[in-house]
């Protein structure tokens, strides 16, 4: 009886989760196309997605004015935060497992601040990658992310062949360190600039548009893509390393294929958005405790949950000291860090029985 | 099955296998110890893909080992890790299911009803169906144990590597599972390459062991053949002593703890330890002396405390005769699992008992005799059976060490002594009329210190040969004049 109750229970755990993230997803979407300096009614937005995005024949008149701020503004900035919050929480979700360490994230690694230097070094030089133009900084962004995981990974070869995971952690740490100095040096050296480099270290996805959006799309679907065809792989290896390759994963060319999805994802977020802690962490985290560690089913979870929540928290950071707008990266830390202390103190309680 | 061909490797920089080459048949289970650091856990992570093998070839199925993708080789070959990581709360099933993994292909790799059954049938097989739906994380390190057992199962292999399967099982579960496995051999043709620490397990489950020293195979064989003493007190390098299975015909290896300092070295058994009550004679001992004897309880060999003689009338007739004295012992506050019990319907006040001493080993000798029913062995075939009152108990203590040699050929001498008394006191077979040897119930007891000089042999002219034939020979005959006495007033 107790047996039955606890399959069912946990059945029922799992076909409610993905109805659930979703309905949270679409709150999300609608609040924060909604709320602002000019309310937008739900009824409104509904219309205009209907008639602008999915062109069914006019359900109505709609003030132009909402037209431009929803299709031009906010449907743009919520769909960048989305795809930005869901390709940190997937990112984050695999580095999680593969490296079966539930306090690592895509910056561990050293990938988000590649990515940075990357970027700083475009506004710093103030350059421009001829045909590329304006997308010079996304694109050296991704560039670097890359170039850092391949380096690390490089290195991490050099002092171990067989490439374990702790090896790969160190060096992602003295890898962010490095990098981090750099960029601090680079902020030391700039004058006028720096406000700017500050502002976009701190995170954003105010004023990109469409055009991000065709940035980040591509990289999303590619990286979320590889992640999503390794879940089984990734709840192999998080038994181990040598667990997974007697179980038959293929340890060596797996590990290469999700960091790369892994660090396509990092980087292109951080390019188009700066520096956004703790979702990485966070959500998967959380995800994980509400409907268990099973990667076939975390992976997806987190990309709908990632999402909603950094709609969520660019929501509060260009609301709460309207009209000044916060770096979201202020607020999903604000948010991201006592949450986790607080999931980090009842995980110690517990297991102390 | 699995040939591994002069393999020479380890971690880089470092060769911990040295030339090392074996065969492993369909359905053997062959055990791999060694001391630490001697190379098992390195050869299995060579024979399972973990470690490449700087030189030499492994091959599977004639097949060399790396020409196999992880997935083809996970569906022959699975390993029971000594130790899996838990990072992450899975339950039981999500963790067993796993194991398909190899078997499964596609790009949505789904779960067939095959699958299902299997991952069933493992978990039943492996008893732990009933928490399928626990976290793996909490529970004991024998179920876990026994999750990860399920696992490799259900990759269908046709090797099975465990690395220290017993290390967290209780005593029954390892009896259990190596069972288990054994049986699987046997009857699924199963093969089983397995590391022990524990030899004695290893000795009773394998079909043959294979020993490693440094990195090097110091012998490939059968049980009884590696787990020498010598060779396993050289490779392990510390004392230990190689004793037959009491039930099975396997070797065991017994750990001989460092002696304490005791003051009891010089305690000596002789007729201080000796009472004489109505209806028993005992001899408490101050420490456990180890054994010989064909008493009714405490028989074959062992180490006792307490001997008993117990006087039971002529007319004794129990069909549970063992119960019955074990009964009599509790009765009277003795300890039947520290005693050999014999019993006899001479009267005890005949019984003759002395110490004879050498410079460095001593005997005390305890008989009581009654020739009722002497026979004469060269014509028992003339008596039919029937249990009649006279018996010779011959007790021997010997204050010193003795081999099993020295136990054996101590009876043999203290029954050449008595059957010289026999020939000497003219006592006759009642029913062939000719000089009887002993009587149709006699029993011996050959106990000693285990202190003191080493006694290698006790035939009939060695130090200790001499003391008990003087010994026994003395005290049969005075009992036998004590019982003639009586009987004769």
């Amino acid at each position: 009886m107790q047996k039955r109750f606890t399959r069912m229970f946990l059945l029922n755990k799992r076909f409610i989760a993905y109805p659930i993230a979703t309905g949270l997803l679409i709150a999300a979407m609608l609040l924060g196309i909604s709320i602002g300096t000019v309310s937008v009614p739900v009824l409104t937005i509904l219309k205009l997605i209907g008639t602008e995005v999915l062109h069914l024949p006019s359900l109505g008149k709609t003030d132009p004015m909402f037209t431009t701020i929803v299709m031009d503004i906010r449907l743009p900035r919520v769909i960048l935060a989305g795809l930005v919050g869901a390709s940190l929480a997937i990112a984050g979700a695999a580095f999680q497992g593969l490296l079966r360490n539930p306090l690592a994230d895509p910056y561990v690694l050293g990938v988000s601040s590649g990515a940075s230097v990357g970027a700083v070094l475009v506004l710093f030089f103030n350059l421009s990658i001829p045909f590329v133009g304006m997308f010079t900084l996304p694109v050296m962004s991704i560039a670097a992310s890359i170039l850092t995981i391949f380096l690390v990974l490089f290195f991490a070869r050099q002092i171990e062949r067989s490439m374990r995971v702790e090896t790969i952690i160190l060096t992602g740490i003295v890898f962010s360190s490095f990098l981090g100095s750099l960029l601090s040096l680079m902020i030391a050296l700039t004058g006028e600039e720096l406000r700017q480099i500050i502002g976009w270290l701190l995170g954003s996805v105010s004023m990109r548009g469409w055009e991000y959006i065709g940035i980040i799309l591509p990289f999303f679907i590619i990286g979320a893509g590889i992640l999503l065809f390794s879940t089984k792989e990734l709840n192999a290896m998080s038994f181990g390393e040598e667990r997974a390759q007697h179980i038959g994963v293929n340890v060596a060319k797996r590990k290469l294929w999700i960091l790369i999805g892994g660090s396509i994802l990092t980087g292109a977020a951080v390019a188009v958005s700066g520096t956004i802690g703790f979702v990485g962490l966070v959500i998967p985290h959380l995800t994980r405790l509400l409907w268990g560690p099973d990667h076939r089913h975390l992976l997806p979870l987190s990309i709908l949950l990632g999402a909603a929540f950094l709609i969520v928290a660019d929501l509060i950071s260009r609301t709460i000291i309207s009209p000044t707008e916060l770096p979201i990266g202020v607020i999903t830390s604000l948010i991201g860090a006592p949450v986790f202390a607080i999931i980090l103190i009842r995980r110690r309680k517990e297991s102390r029985g | 099955m699995l040939s591994v061909q002069s393999v020479t490797g380890g971690y880089p920089g470092h060769d911990v296998l040295d030339d090392i080459s074996f065969d492993v048949e369909r359905g053997e289970l062959l055990g791999i110890v060694g001391p630490n650091g001697s190379g098992k856990t390195t050869i299995f992570k060579m024979v399972s893909g973990i470690l490449k093998a700087k030189s030499g070839s492994i091959l599977l199925k004639e097949k060399p080992i790396a020409s196999y993708s992880a997935k083809q080789l996970a569906r022959v070959l699975a390993v029971l890790p000594q130790h899996a990581e838990q990072a992450f709360p899975y339950t039981v099933k999500e963790t067993v299911s796993l194991g398909r993994y190899a078997h499964q292909s596609g790009w949505f790799q789904s779960w067939s009803e095959h699958d299902e059954a299997v991952v069933q049938r493992t978990m039943a097989q492996t008893g732990i169906a009933s928490f399928e739906d626990h976290y793996v994380n909490e529970l004991s390190g024998g179920e876990r144990q026994r999750v990860f057992l399920a696992q490799a199962l259900a990759q269908e292999p046709e090797i099975l590597l465990l690395d220290e399967p017993t290390n967290h099982l209780d005593l029954s579960y390892q009896k259990e599972l190596l069972d288990l496995l054994k049986r699987w051999t046997r009857e699924q043709g199963l093969t089983v390459i397995s590391i022990f620490h524990d030899l004695n397990l290893a000795g009773l489950y394998c079909d043959r062991l294979l020993l490693l020293e440094n990195g090097q195979i110091n012998l490939h064989n059968k049980p009884n053949d590696v787990l020498n003493e010598e060779r396993i007190q050289s490779v392990y390098r510390t004392k230990i002593e190689k004793h037959p299975h009491p039930t099975v015909p396997k070797p065991q290896m017994l750990l001989l703890p460092e002696k304490q300092a005791e003051d009891l070295s010089d305690l000596r058994i002789t007729e201080k330890w000796l009472a004489h009550q109505n209806d028993m004679i005992t001899l408490n001992a101050p420490f456990p002396l180890r054994t010989m004897s064909s008493g009714v309880v405490g028989s074959g060999t062992g180490w006792y405390r307490t001997f008993v003689n117990r006087h039971v009338d002529k007319t004794y007739n129990c069909t549970d005769h063992k119960g019955e004295m074990t009964s009599f012992l509790e009765a009277h506050g003795i300890d039947p699992t520290e005693t050999v019990g014999m019993m006899t319907a001479v009267r005890l006040e005949d019984v003759a008992y002395r110490l004879i001493e050498d410079d460095d080993v001593s005997v005390f000798v305890v008989v009581t005799a009654g020739v009722g029913n002497a026979v004469d062995a060269s014509k028992s075939r003339e008596h039919v059976y029937e249990p009649l009152p006279g018996t010779i108990n011959t007790w021997v203590f010997v204050n010193g060490t003795l081999t099993d040699e020295a136990f054996i050929q101590s009876i043999m001498t203290a029954t050449e002594a008595k059957v010289k008394v026999m020939h000497d006191q003219q006592v006759k077979d009642a029913v062939t009329g000719t000089t009887a040897t002993g009587t149709s119930t006699d029993s011996i007891l050959i106990a000693a210190t285990q202190r003191g000089e080493h006694q290698a042999y006790a035939g009939t002219i060695t130090t200790l040969g001499k003391l008990i034939s003087e010994g026994v020979y003395t005290c049969t005959t005075e009992a036998l004049e004590n019982y003639r006495l009586r009987l004769s007033k």
